[in-house]
């Protein structure tokens, strides 16, 4: 066991930052239920109201497009239960995203983008679709989607855009990445916010039935007391991911040189969505012959945390079906651990994760040979 | 009277400040522990998740379930949504389309249980004796095999009543039906044992115990199984019945509010009875007018539900700055509309409308009491048609 540790698995989680802890503790500690209307209320209200306009800025809308939800999933989901009818969502999006009925998945190119002339041809070839859906980037590969062209093709026939910006938000500027989304989700505890809230971005005037019914909170679109701390800290963390968007040279860095070294050392390793467009901090690479799941064991005894794939149902290990709607084999598919970087990753890091990852790789080459 | 008291809180059913051990206790979580719980393939994963276990355990023994019963939400509002929409959704397949709840239930729940209506399910919808308690005779003779769940509420958030959650659990059961209790206001404050009360589906709230906003659970019985569908479906958290990264800060947070509250039980609840009854009879003394809504004894120890005759709750509240005050509640506390609870006891809108609550809590002192007293009953004088003579000798 290594005294040393690293996290290298920020697309999973990323630590709340200081500024955001300061701003939640100090709303903890206070009582107000900002639908009251007593002063303990109304204060909590304008904390509610000042953090969703510097969420909406992110997203570089006005305050009335934001619904604040529990989690990025609950918003995701909101949009494909919301909207009835026809409903095209690529098949390399978050499960949360796929997890519906009579939903027709779009195919990724082998690039790991979603493949534009497909979705083309399908939403010429069947009736009126109401929804498309493509995420801003790719949680396991980093791949950048042709979000843009996706929307314009969307609304020419006639749907609601929607982007899931997971993954995106504070890396990509979401105004220029996403023009033309008619709906947006965001997950809080991704960008340095806490965990247990997200945000649905859709215009006052989209009408979604609500999946949480009840005290009319959120303008009647999503039920429930404002998570008051929750909602500022989210604030603190959007107002720093707009000034962090786009400045990722020196994560891209550290991502590159992790590359470079890890091809290095493993002439038979393969990167994932390195041919397209990436998010800077992400890193989808397969050892091959070496289970994901001996991998990510390997290298956590080492002290270095990544993850094989998405972080959700109680660490249960299957193949990534992203990498399968990508096209990828079984055999490379199965041996793909995903390494995500943060702001506080540094190149010690690095270090750590390419000597940990060059012993395990050495020692399961010498048992072969 | 002194105008520069400081400000007396007296809404700890709207919501309650995290206790100052919950925070110490959430805040590593944070910033220095901050792995996803589902990740359970490293270190800051496993910590997270053995974090949220525990918390899981401390609710659980709070009201006598297993651990792996407790289902984690956003809060009560969506486990009320969870509860009777998944059961309802559930048992459809069964044949059963009929749901059993109270006019006087959370707006949650009803707004549930119209969102059901609207596909196609049948809502029967109680109504309540004057003292804001169900009938049992009524609720039998409403039940048949095609009920899928009856949703009664442990303690009103209004009116503070405790329904006879056994008894409605007995009449339920005969009958085939689950049996949901949202118990928001009644957890942590009375004592709750799913196994005594044969409660299937019990909602909780954190910020309603001094944890935080954002976190509720859902207890899902096991042994019968109490059989339920998610809400909404993603990365299949939570046995697949609630999906979504686990907040494991506020996971880590109601637990340690609910192991507080378990101990803390007995003891506050009788400090609360005692503050209640101080606080009614200074009022009584100065007021005999005012009329105590919801049954004066099967109460939670901290709720009053008053109405002044002749004096609107808006301008009771606007005349009591110093006071947080509700007039029902907080979800609709912007509505001008007299709340549908005391109308459903029997009130006539106008008393209904002269109506406020007041939730009393662990920061609540005697003192913060008779001054609260003091400052409504001079308010009420003040404002009350005919003046303050009128009202000091308005005994009947």
């Amino acid at each position: 066991m290594s005294a040393r540790l690293t996290y290298l698995d920020w697309n999973a989680t990323a630590p709340v930052l200081p500024e955001v802890a300061a701003a939640m503790g100090e709303w903890l500690a206070r009582p107000g239920n900002a639908s009251s209307v007593h002063r303990w209320g109304r204060a909590a209200r304008q904390a509610v109201e000042a953090a969703r306009r510097e969420v909406a800025a992110l997203a570089g809308l006005p305050a009335g497009h934001i619904i604040f939800t529990a989690s990025g999933t609950e918003a995701n989901q909101t949009v494909l239960r919301g909207v009835s009818g026809r409903r095209l969502v690529s098949a390399l999006e978050h499960d949360s995203m796929r997890a519906g009925e009579d939903i027709e998945l779009i195919p990724s190119r082998v690039d790991g983008t979603v493949d534009l002339a497909a979705l083309e041809r399908m939403l010429a070839a069947g009736p009126r679709p109401a929804l498309v859906s493509v995420m801003l980037a790719n949680n396991e590969t980093g791949v950048v989607q042709p979000v843009a062209e996706a929307a314009r093709l969307a609304h020419r026939a006639g749907a609601l855009f929607h982007a899931d910006a997971v993954q995106a938000a504070g890396k990509l500027a979401l105004d220029k990445a996403a023009p033309g989304a008619d709906l947006l989700t965001l997950s809080a505890h991704k960008i340095g916010g806490p965990q247990g809230l997200g945000a649905l971005v859709a215009s006052p005037a989209l009408a979604l039935a609500p999946l949480v019914a009840g005290g009319g909170q959120e303008s009647g679109r999503r039920a429930g007391t404002e998570n008051v701390a929750g909602i500022v800290g989210f604030g603190v963390a959007a107002r720093l991911a707009a000034a962090r968007a786009g400045d990722d040279a020196s994560v891209a860095a550290l991502r590159d040189e992790a590359e470079r070294r890890l091809l290095e050392i493993a002439s038979d390793a393969r990167i994932f969505g390195g041919a397209a467009l990436r998010l800077a901090n992400t890193l989808c690479i397969t050892m091959p012959r070496v289970p994901a799941a001996t991998q990510v064991m390997a290298l956590d005894l080492a002290g270095v945390m990544v993850s094989a794939g998405a972080a959700c149902s109680s660490g249960k290990l299957r193949r990534s079906p992203v990498l399968e709607a990508m096209g990828v084999s079984p055999f490379h598919a199965d041996c793909a651990i995903r390494v995500s970087l943060g702001w506080s990753t540094t190149a010690a890091d690095i270090d750590h994760l390419v000597e940990a990852w060059s012993a395990l790789y050495h020692r399961t080459r010498a048992t072969a040979a | 009277m002194t105008l520069n008291h400081p400000p007396i809180y007296l809404d700890y059913h709207a919501t309650t400040p995290c206790d100052p051990r919950v925070l110490a206790e959430m805040l590593p979580w944070f910033t220095e522990k901050f792995g996803n719980p589902g990740s359970v393939t490293h270190a800051y994963g496993r910590e997270a998740a053995d974090a949220v276990e525990r918390a899981r355990a401390q609710l659980a023994h709070l009201i006598g379930a297993e651990p792996r019963e407790i289902v984690f939400t956003s809060g009560a509002t969506e486990a009320n949504n969870l509860a009777v929409k998944g059961a309802a959704h559930f048992h459809r397949a069964l044949g059963k389309d009929h749901i059993v709840t109270l006019a006087t239930e959370h707006k949650c729940v009803l707004e549930s249980c119209r969102a059901l209506e609207g596909e196609g399910f049948r809502v029967t919808y109680l109504p309540v004796e004057p003292n804001g308690l169900l009938d049992l005779a009524r609720l039998e003779a409403a039940l048949d095999e095609s009920t899928a769940l009856v949703s009664v509420m442990a303690a009103h958030n209004e009116i503070g009543v405790l329904q006879p959650l056994a008894e409605v659990a007995a009449l339920a059961h005969a009958k085939g039906a689950l049996l949901h209790t949202d118990a928001a206001q009644a957890a942590g404050k009375i004592p709750l044992d799913v196994a005594r009360l044969g409660v299937d589906l019990m909602s909780i709230s954190g910020h309603k115990m001094y944890g935080p906003k954002g976190v509720g659970v859902l207890y899902v019985r096991r042994r019968p199984r109490a059989r339920i569908v998610p809400l909404f479906d993603g990365g299949g958290q939570e046995r697949t019945l609630r999906s979504g990264t686990l907040p494991t800060p506020l996971c880590v947070g109601i637990g340690a509010a609910a192991a507080i509250a378990e101990q803390a039980l007995v003891g506050e609840a009788e400090r609360l009875l005692g503050l209640r009854r101080r606080f009614l009879a200074a009022i009584r003394a100065r007021l005999p007018d005012a009329v105590l809504n919801g049954d004066a004894e099967r109460r939670l120890p901290g709720n009053l539900n008053l109405s002044f005759p002749g004096v609107p709750a808006p301008d009771l509240m606007a005349a009591c700055p110093a006071l947080a005050l509700s007039s029902g509640s907080a979800c609709t506390a912007a509505e001008i509309e007299p709340s549908y609870v005391l109308r459903a006891l029997g009130l006539p809108d106008d008393l209904a409308a002269a109506s406020i609550r007041i939730g009393l809590g662990r920061g609540n002192t005697e003192e913060e009491v008779d001054f609260a007293a003091e400052t409504i009953a001079a308010s009420v004088r003040r404002l009350a048609p005919g003046g303050v003579k009128n009202a000091v000798s308005g005994a009947t």
